[in-house]
């Protein structure tokens, strides 16, 4: 690929600003509370644009992008059903007891609420993943790059993955050690503001060019642009799942679990300058997530409405234009996957090529910029991943300095000493997260797996939050035996069921095939709803027998003992349930047009 | 916190937009332009940069006072 002299300018402004930042925060950084917490004084909105920034890391632009090119528009259930709902609700009613608790982490709550086993393999579970994630992030970026040639000319084609991995570990190391979670937060509005500005004119062209959205679905089979058609059966949509395992699992499990308990978000909302603001951070952030479809989802779809590369053939392109692509495999401009070792295109098991998806929207911003213009683009690509690795890096040096170490290493240190701690566990975090990237180069299998047991994890992980919050009985017991019985039902469930194209081992089956599902998302997501169920029925059977805490040490952490948040004072359009119908009255509009 | 980030927001959109105007600028009618459908996009999306960055820069001086 030749980049000019602007892109390269372009993209080194983006960096001096990244760092600039970060430079500029540091005389702010006095106490732990100010790099942890950011001093709990940021406004609602930049909290909000971190929040849905931070989770958009490498996953989901390329991710999205390339779900949006294999599947559709059906693609966009991941935010419609797969965040928005979990988002209000967070911010209605769980804020006020992250916020109003005075903990300082997700793990912490969980001490306050129940004990301290169940804080623990809540903080040393987290603490794992979030390395690995950022590791994840790491690797992809430094994938892209050597898979676009970025740096090709400018060092040795041998060196690029490790020049890209020391860089952006650099970078990211470079502003959280200088500035903390606030830089951290004003880098994600940044590289918000980028990404918008990096990919909606690629929108703009690429749907100018296939005749709109008009035009998508005179090129598309019907499957793909419609996002509920066939939804009542499995066999009948893109995605192989049907309806109560879409909303169920995915709406309900997958997405409560992340959005409500996982720290790395609500570390924005908790970084709020106050109650209110922290409640408003995750409906705030709402609002864009649910445009997102239009950002990253519909660039795949574009990619393969264009029949051919219409730079390098244009004859076959007039003759193509008019009639459908076929129903099987519409690929456009997606290239196929070459082995990275003898650079032969890969064929599945009947011959045909398979098409690199993961490089829908790389290809879309190269096929549609001109130079200039690819500069902003790039940045973008790469601000998406900057974000999602920087965090995970702040998510992990809080817990990490509060949860572990502050609790169960070094206890009465002074907060110098924790401030300390905090920037050597971003040295740590990000030396640990490289080494994951390596790991992912060497053992692909391995990262399958851990990301698999990360979502075992996860997936009953909500039940523990929803009955601690809401019912006042919950004992510390019961959460924690629920919990290690949830991670173990979604083991035994996987151990039980497999895709029904995927082979015995990895995918699942591997004590006894009982059940097939028809693609590995049903797996997925019934998985969830098995660890979910099984957590919740035993975590209140547990409780029932053994003892409840006081309720005077629940009060500000469980519902009824809580006093209600007073909005009288709000004006109409700050009062976060006011939002939230908004937000629900958009969302029904959106799913009835592309119904 | 001390820094308003509308003031590096500002900053980062009126220097990516002035960068990409004037290249656009001088590069009017450049074939380069064939493969954004003929659009200038350079010239078009510099000035929403640039426009987009005087409001937030605007916005964060105007707080301040």
């Amino acid at each position: 690929m030749h980049l000019s002299l602007v892109d390269w300018l372009i993209m080194l402004v983006y960096f001096v600003f990244v760092l600039g930042i970060g430079f500029a925060l540091k005389r702010y950084m006095r106490t732990s509370t100010d790099f942890f917490l950011a001093g709990r004084s940021i406004p609602a909105w930049v909290c909000g644009l971190a929040f849905i920034s931070a989770n958009l890391g490498a996953q989901e632009v390329i991710g999205m992008g390339a779900s949006g090119a294999k599947y559709g528009i059906i693609t966009s259930h991941f935010y419609w059903i797969g965040a928005i709902p979990a988002m209000l609700f967070v911010g209605l009613f769980m804020m006020p007891f992250y916020y109003g608790s005075k903990a300082r982490s997700v793990p912490e709550y969980l001490r306050m609420r129940y004990d301290e086993k169940t804080r623990a393999i809540n903080a040393f579970s987290f603490a794992i993943m979030t390395v690995f994630s950022s590791g994840i992030s790491m690797y992809a970026m430094a994938l892209l790059i050597q898979t676009l040639g970025l740096l090709h000319g400018i060092v040795p084609d041998a060196w690029v993955f490790h020049v890209s991995i020391v860089l952006s570990a650099l970078i990211v190391l470079g502003y959280i050690f200088l500035g903390g979670l606030t830089s951290a937060i004003y880098n994600e509005v940044l590289q918000f503001f980028l990404i918008v500005a990096g990919f909606l004119p690629l929108v703009w062209i690429g749907l100018r060019n296939v005749g709109g959205w008009h035009g998508i679905q005179q090129r598309l089979p019907a499957t793909m642009t419609h996002s509920w058609r066939g939804m009542t059966h499995a066999s009948t949509n893109s995605l192989g799942v049907e309806v109560v395992g879409l909303v169920m699992g995915l709406g309900f499990v997958l997405s409560f679990g992340y959005w409500c308990t996982d720290f790395l978000v609500i570390q924005r909302a908790m970084a709020a300058e106050s109650e209110e603001s922290a409640r408003r951070v995750p409906i705030i952030a709402s609002i864009p997530k649910m445009f997102f479809p239009f950002l990253v989802i519909l660039p795949g779809l574009i990619a393969v409405s264009i029949t051919s590369h219409t730079t390098t053939a244009p004859t076959t392109t007039a003759s193509h234009r008019a009639i459908p692509l076929d129903d099987a495999h519409p690929h456009g401009i997606i290239p196929v996957k070459t082995d990275p070792i003898n650079g032969q295109p890969v064929l599945d098991t009947n011959g045909n090529p398979v098409y690199n998806y993961d490089l829908a929207i790389p290809v879309m911003l190269l096929n549609f910029f001109p130079t200039g213009i690819l500069g902003l683009g790039l940045t973008a690509l790469l601000a998406s991943f900057m974000s999602g690795m920087a965090g995970n890096v702040t998510a992990f040096n809080t817990v990490w300095t509060y949860d572990i170490y502050q609790s169960y290493i070094k206890k009465d240190a002074s907060d110098a000493h924790y401030l300390w701690m905090g920037r050597v566990a971003t040295v740590g975090g990000i030396l640990l997260s490289i080494a994951a990237a390596y790991a992912a180069t060497s053992f692909n299998n391995i990262m399958d797996a851990l990301q698999l047991i990360f979502s075992m994890v996860n997936a009953p992980l909500f039940a523990t939050f929803l009955l601690g919050m809401f019912w006042k009985r919950t004992t510390g017991h019961g959460a924690f035996t629920g919990l290690l019985s949830g991670t173990a039902a979604a083991l035994v469930h996987h151990g039980l069921t497999r895709p029904a194209d995927a082979a015995v081992g990895i995918h699942g089956g591997w004590i006894h095939t009982i059940h097939l599902y028809p693609s590995d998302m049903a797996q997925n997501f019934w998985t969830a709803i098995f660890a979910f169920s099984v957590n919740l029925i035993i975590t209140v059977i547990v409780s029932l027998f053994t003892k409840p805490r006081p309720e005077a040490e629940l009060v500000g952490l469980v519902y009824s003992l809580t006093p209600k948040p007073i909005e009288k004072h709000l004006v109409w359009y700050q009062r976060p349930l006011t939002l939230s119908l908004g937000v629900i009255a958009v969302l029904l509009v959106l799913n009835f047009v592309f119904a | 916190m001390g820094l308003d980030i509308r003031l590096p927001l500002g900053m980062i959109f009126l220097i990516l937009g002035a960068i990409m105007f004037l290249y656009g600028f001088f590069t009017r009618g450049s074939a380069i332009y064939a493969q954004a459908g003929g659009l200038n996009i350079n010239l078009i999306w510099g000035s929403v940069m640039l426009l987009f960055g005087l409001v937030m820069f605007v916005s964060a001086r105007r707080h301040k006072h």
